[in-house]
């Protein structure tokens, strides 16, 4: 299955779900969803495409969290990024750590970087935390000034 | 009883900082733990007050060994968010300095891997045999590590024509000591009994840990992303993904040593197409980062480094996210070294070859209940070498 064929599929499966299509280079498509559908969706492409999980990017765009997670489909080099906004006053989503190993890491340290809640999460503790800085504080949690 | 063997917070022997604990029932590992975050040195947050030159020096300093794998991934994800056209002589120049870096890297890592099973002549042999590959960076980039050979747009230094006979003399000199290290260490009877069958992952357990480089590869899973996704002059060049079926130690050693004979391949290939090439063409001009994101990748000798680069059009990153593929690789020790004896435990947890440092702190075994120190890190060692020695006088 080629780039397009696989974007298109997964449009027509997620219709409504899918709220944005940014298709940048060939091999670089970011997908806008919603943090409800994110679970589905990602074990539609871990299990039926064997997408692998590269890594999750949190970051803070001042009102949101955005967290971007990147899949990688090693058949067409194909790159997709998953992009979910969470409120500020709820910042929660449901863990991936059910569907694969992978994400244990990642969501442990996206919670204490950023405070962010991974619902279902089996092990949720502090990964790199420990003794560098406080409990319950969240060093890249910030308000995003414009650089000048 | 069950006895807890604490490794780190510096690796003896794997330079990463970090603390695994072995839970033991006797020689059997029957749990692993680990601790991270000893050594955190908060790159990403540091990034986000760099300019984007500046986050070049940064990243070269994450890994010592694989030290241009960070600027390579980070110039690919900068590139991509410029929409820069590198010149097809910085493509070349790239392959040559990641592929000679793969080479060391992969020679160390045998040095190593021989060391921990009591063949210190392999040892000996395979870092001797590294020297001429340093000795050549040294000769291209001025440095033996940190070669800051990495800009956007393209390479620093171009590689003048009149160095090629001198990389050609190492690369031909290479090739017949990687033939006699791979007879010497693949046809061992000893070797054979002590890493096949040791700290197998299967091709399950590689995609449920999203596992990648010669790990995923030495379980039979064809993933590379120099050819999966080519980047630099990858694409331009003729050479093959290495595989193995087994999963085990044997196999990501024979991976490896494979993997050794496509490097210079490669190296060979871009220096006779950089013939046909002006020499100084070496960067593109690059204005100014627009807003919007940038996703790099590269294959390091581990596997893929992932870099992600936010910019909101100012001239430092809003958000800068590393993964090194030891991230990835080093969650798998929960599968290949369950069950495994200590001694084969020490041996599984290099085999994925996390990122090595310098620092060597001594490792403590104690007695879970009294707390007494049993062993330190040259004796886990010793207990490796044992075996080895055990497994010779049988065969």
């Amino acid at each position: 299955m080629d780039n397009q064929e696989l974007i298109e599929l997964l449009k027509f499966k997620f219709k409504t779900d899918i709220q944005n299509v940014y298709i940048r280079f060939k091999n670089r498509v970011t997908l806008q969803v919603k943090r409800e559908v994110l679970p589905k969706l990602a074990k539609y492409l871990f299990k039926e495409h064997k997408a692998r999980f590269i890594i999750a990017s949190a970051m803070d765009s001042g009102d949101k969290f955005e967290i971007v997670y990147h899949f990688s489909y090693d058949p067409t080099g194909l790159m997709l990024n998953l992009q979910v906004a969470l409120p500020k006053e709820k910042p929660e989503i449901e863990s991936l750590v059910p569907l694969f190993v992978a994400a244990d890491w990642i969501e442990r340290e996206m919670h204490e970087l950023f405070g962010i809640r991974f619902l279902n999460h089996p092990n949720l503790v502090p990964l790199i935390s420990d003794g560098n800085w406080k409990e319950k504080t969240f060093p890249y949690a910030k308000k995003t000034v414009k650089k000048t | 009883m069950k006895t807890v063997i604490p490794v780190g917070p510096y690796h003896p022997l794997q330079e990463e900082p970090e603390l695994f604990k072995l839970y033991c029932d006797g020689e059997t590992v029957v749990d692993i733990d680990w601790e991270t975050g000893y050594n955190h040195r908060g790159i990403e947050k540091i990034n986000e007050n760099k300019t984007f030159d500046q986050v070049f020096f940064v990243v070269e300093r994450i890994c010592g060994i694989c030290s241009t794998s960070h600027p390579f991934a980070y110039a690919n994800a900068m590139e991509e968010l410029a929409q820069v056209k590198v010149p097809d002589r910085a493509k070349y120049i790239r392959c040559i300095i990641g592929e000679l870096e793969r080479l060391h890297s992969h020679l160390l890592w045998v040095g190593l891997a021989g060391h921990f099973i009591g063949y210190n002549t392999v040892f000996m042999w395979a870092w001797k045999y590294r020297e001429p590959v340093l000795d050549l960076f040294e000769m291209i980039t001025g440095n033996r590590n940190s070669y800051a050979m990495f800009r956007i747009g393209g390479v620093r230094r171009d590689i003048a024509n009149d160095k090629f006979p001198a990389i050609r003399k190492v690369l031909a000199g290479l090739k017949p000591k990687v033939d006699m290290l791979l007879g010497a260490v693949l046809d061992d009877p000893v070797i054979h009994a002590r890493t096949k069958g040791v700290g197998i992952l299967t091709k399950e357990d590689i995609i449920d840990y999203c596992a990648v480089g010669p790990t995923a590869r030495a379980s039979g899973l064809a993933i590379d992303i120099r050819k999966d996704d080519p980047y630099a002059a990858y694409g331009m060049l003729d050479w093959k993904v290495i595989t193995a079926e087994e999963g085990d130690v044997f196999a990501k050693a024979a991976v490896r040593f494979l993997e050794m004979y496509e490097s210079i391949k490669i190296i060979e290939q871009s220096l006779a197409a950089m013939e046909k090439l002006p020499e100084g063409d070496i960067t593109a001009k690059v204005k100014n980062i627009p807003d919007g994101v940038g996703c790099g990748r590269a294959e390091a000798p581990r596997g893929e480094v992932f870099h992600f680069v936010k910019s909101d059009g100012s001239n430092t990153p809003v958000r800068h996210k590393i993964r090194a593929p030891s991230y990835v690789n080093i969650a798998t020790f929960k599968k290949s070294c369950i069950g495994q004896s200590i001694s084969d435990a020490t041996l599984a947890l290099a085999a994925v070859d996390p990122c090595y440092c310098c620092t060597e702190r001594m490792a403590f075994v104690y007695d879970a209940c009294s707390k007494k120190k049993i062993m330190n890190g040259n004796d886990l060692i010793r207990l490796s070498q044992k075996r080895t020695e055990e497994l010779k006088r049988k065969l």
